[in-house]
């Protein structure tokens, strides 16, 4: 080796003082929020009571842990982190086997799939809303009234599920947009190998097309993952995370203590309890995905 | 390195020159405030007159118009953190008492002899105010009472007394429900929140004999007047309303009336220039007024709402604003309203004088109501028994955001048909009872 000993010192300290600005604003970036969250939900805080701050404790953590709205928001936000994780993987896979297909006016077909996701949220859930579900004025209603039945109330009756419905239709395009670039990059030589061992199209994808697909998928459930567990708008635009609390998820219960109740402190508590949550998850995504990938490897 | 010719940079060092020095003259050139309001029919067209207010005072305005709900929220972070954004702010009778007498607001009082105090009804200044001091001046002030359709009305033989009892309506609403050609006995506000479902329910609990609150603080929601109320509100929207009601508030009742889809609404009375226009609703020429029904007593029955035009004491342009202030809410600008963009779109509701004005009764024949509800109104006493607080719809105390908001909720359930009545109201209680214990901690 050439350099020697004095040369390596030297080329070290100087790539970490180029480094160091961007690692101290990254840090900063993450610790003082956080820190102040942390602050914030040790105190009775309330913007409508200014100057009455006073040191909580753990008061914020036990009025929300001993409540059961934090429960119900907990079980929303993972019921819904994990229906939607499944419709749009599955409804992702199956569309990109279809959209990998040869047939006529198949790049048509492939931009139209992909376009929901282009729609803002709120404009798309707004759609959903007044114009489809709508029991009144809705498509929806319209096409259960010409058929002779009488319209479903989707907010009122499952709230949840409409709210899943949404969110699905919205977030299948991003999963077509990762599977279908991983399917189309298959090695097609080796699906020719395997059909002329006697495979057909169901052994085809159990053993080549699925083995092929799980990384990408894992890339998708860890994106959507970080976008499931703060979904916000939709639940704003829709229900109100109504009735009662039926679609109230862990972000829509921060936003109500933060901005009705101005309750600075037991929002960052609910916060810090979201963070725990989000960690937990994706500690046990990480785990389950990791190990799949391993598999493979 | 080089990174830009010499030329160049030249150029683009002079470009920066000319965009600092106007940045550092222009904003001195003349005097200038930020307004917030929000996005009514009646703020917008201030903000269409609001060109003579500029030509007459030289101060140039910046408007920033946002949704009721985005705007209290930026106002209240905006206020309690003391940061001057805003010169001029637009509330409500809910948060000028509240927000006055914690110092945020500067007092009214001085806007001059030609402001005619003495003109604007003395509830809309009560609800302004705070120990007797006017924190916000009133720009339009609403009352509730009873829409129907006199063509259904007709058609079925039935006719609508001046003031329907709660067991008239739902006969009606019974008659009239029809929703196989798109007509639903009674509309009403379902989307829960304090300022959607809960106005509406806490007249009707008003009227039915209840309260929020004894005077000890403590929340009254499982008295059997709640009770009796929520089952009355459950039923009768639940069978004789339209579908999916939980998600109408006030915007989409008011759609659903313009377009024909209710025999009768009850809901603020600032929507009916809006009906009688017919370039906007399919029933202008047979929409019909009545006042806001009566269960057992009439205090409380109908709510008294105004918004108004105030000054945050971080604002360093208060007097300029005062200006505007006076100018807005003059008797003035209503005739100039008037005139301009004719009497059903002046903003009612605020001043006596407004009743007096021959074209304005000609043009808008509900009139009359709206100032017999107005002056019935009475903020102190809004239920039959005594409460410590003050607001008709609402408890003028910063708990009842959130409070208010839980129990729509939970009422919007039952309604869903998710718990019953019972079931939401216990619910509904224990929720209140945490609102307020923040409260007893002070």
């Amino acid at each position: 080796m050439s350099g020697g000993l004095t040369a390596k010192p030297a080329r070290h300290l100087h790539t970490s003082s180029l480094l160091a600005p961007s690692v101290a604003a990254l840090f900063l970036w993450m610790v003082v929020p956080l820190a102040m969250t942390l602050w914030f939900s040790a105190e009775h805080y309330n913007l409508l009571n200014p100057g009455k701050t006073t040191f909580a404790g753990g008061q914020n953590y036990r009025d929300l842990l001993t409540h059961r709205a934090l429960w119900v928001a907990m079980y929303n936000t993972l019921f819904l982190v994990g229906m939607v994780l499944a419709i749009t993987l599955i409804l992702g896979t199956l569309f990109s086997l279809l959209l990998e297909q040869d047939f006529p006016g198949r790049n048509i077909c492939r931009l139209l799939v992909i376009a929901p996701f282009f729609v803002m949220p709120t404009v798309s859930a707004l759609i959903w809303k007044n114009m489809l579900m709508n029991p009144v004025f809705g498509l929806f209603a319209w096409v259960a009234h010409s058929l002779g039945f009488s319209p479903i109330e989707f907010f009122s009756r499952m709230p949840l599920l409409s709210i899943v419905v949404i969110i699905g239709w919205e977030w299948t395009p991003f999963a077509v947009l990762i599977l279908l670039p991983a399917l189309h990059s298959l090695n097609r030589e080796q699906m020719e190998a395997a059909r002329l061992d006697g495979a057909g199209p169901i052994a085809l994808f159990r053993h080549i097309e699925l083995p092929h697909l799980l990384r990408p998928m894992a890339v998708v459930a860890m994106i959507e993952m970080i976008f499931f567990l703060s979904l916000f708008a939709e639940i704003y635009v829709t229900t109100g995370g109504g009735p009662g609390l039926a679609s109230t998820n862990l972000a829509y219960l921060i936003f109500r203590d933060a901005m009705l109740a101005w309750d600075v402190g037991r929002a960052s508590a609910g916060g810090v309890i979201a963070i725990v949550l989000a960690n937990i998850v994706a500690l046990f995504l990480m785990r389950v995905v990791g190990r799949n990938l391993e598999d493979l490897g | 390195m080089e990174f830009l010719s010499r030329p160049r940079r030249t150029l683009a060092i002079l470009a920066s020159a000319a965009l600092l020095g106007w940045l550092l003259y222009h904003p001195h050139r003349r005097p200038e405030l930020t307004i917030a309001t929000v996005n009514n029919a009646d703020m917008i067209l201030m903000q269409q007159l609001s060109p003579e207010f500029e030509k007459q005072s030289g101060v140039k305005l910046n408007w920033v118009v946002l949704g009721e709900n985005i705007l209290r929220q930026r106002l209240t972070i905006d206020i309690s953190t003391g940061s001057n954004t805003f010169d001029v702010i637009n509330i409500g009778s809910y948060e000028a008492p509240l927000w006055g007498e914690r110092g945020w607001l500067v007092p009214l009082d001085d806007l001059g002899a030609d402001y005619e105090y003495d003109d604007i009804f003395d509830v809309v200044r009560a609800g302004l105010s705070y120990q007797g001091r006017m924190y916000a001046a009133p720009f339009y002030a609403e009352s509730s009472f009873t829409y129907y359709r006199r063509d259904l009305f007709q058609k079925a033989g039935l006719a609508m007394p001046l003031q329907p009892s709660y067991e008239q309506i739902r006969q009606f609403a019974e008659r009239l429900h029809d929703p196989q050609h798109g007509v639903y006995g009674i509309c009403l506000r379902g989307e829960p929140g304090w300022g959607q479902n809960m106005a509406y329910i806490t007249t009707l609990v008003n009227t039915f004999g209840g309260r929020w609150l004894d005077l000890g603080w403590k929340p009254q929601l499982t008295s059997p007047a709640w009770e009796e109320a929520v089952s009355f509100y459950v039923d009768l929207l639940g069978r004789y309303g339209p579908p999916g009601a939980i998600t109408d508030g006030y915007n989409e009742n008011r759609a659903f009336f313009a377009n024909g889809n209710c025999a009768m609404w009850v809901d603020a009375t600032s929507a009916a220039g809006y009906f009688l226009d017919p370039s906007q609703s399919r029933v202008a020429a047979t929409t019909g007024f009545a006042k806001a029904p009566i269960a057992k007593v009439a205090k409380g029955a109908a709510w008294i709402w105004t918004w108004g035009l105030a000054i945050p004491t971080s604002s360093k342009r208060a007097p300029v604003a005062k200006q505007f202030i006076k100018w807005a809410t003059s008797r003035r600008y209503i005739l100039a309203v008037g005139e301009r963009f004719g009497w059903l779109r002046i903003p009612p509701g605020s001043r006596k004088s407004t009743y007096e004005i021959p074209a304005y009764l000609a043009a808008a024949p509900f009139a009359p109501l709206v100032r017999e509800a107005i002056l019935s109104a009475d903020y102190a006493k809004s239920s039959a028994l005594p409460v410590p607080y003050a607001g008709i719809q609402y408890v003028d105390i910063p708990e009842f955001q959130a409070m208010g908001t839980e129990v729509g909720q939970e009422i919007s359930a039952a309604l869903a048909g998710q718990a019953t009545v019972q079931q939401a109201l216990e619910l509904a209680q224990a929720d209140a009872e945490r609102s307020l214990e923040g409260r007893s901690r002070k």
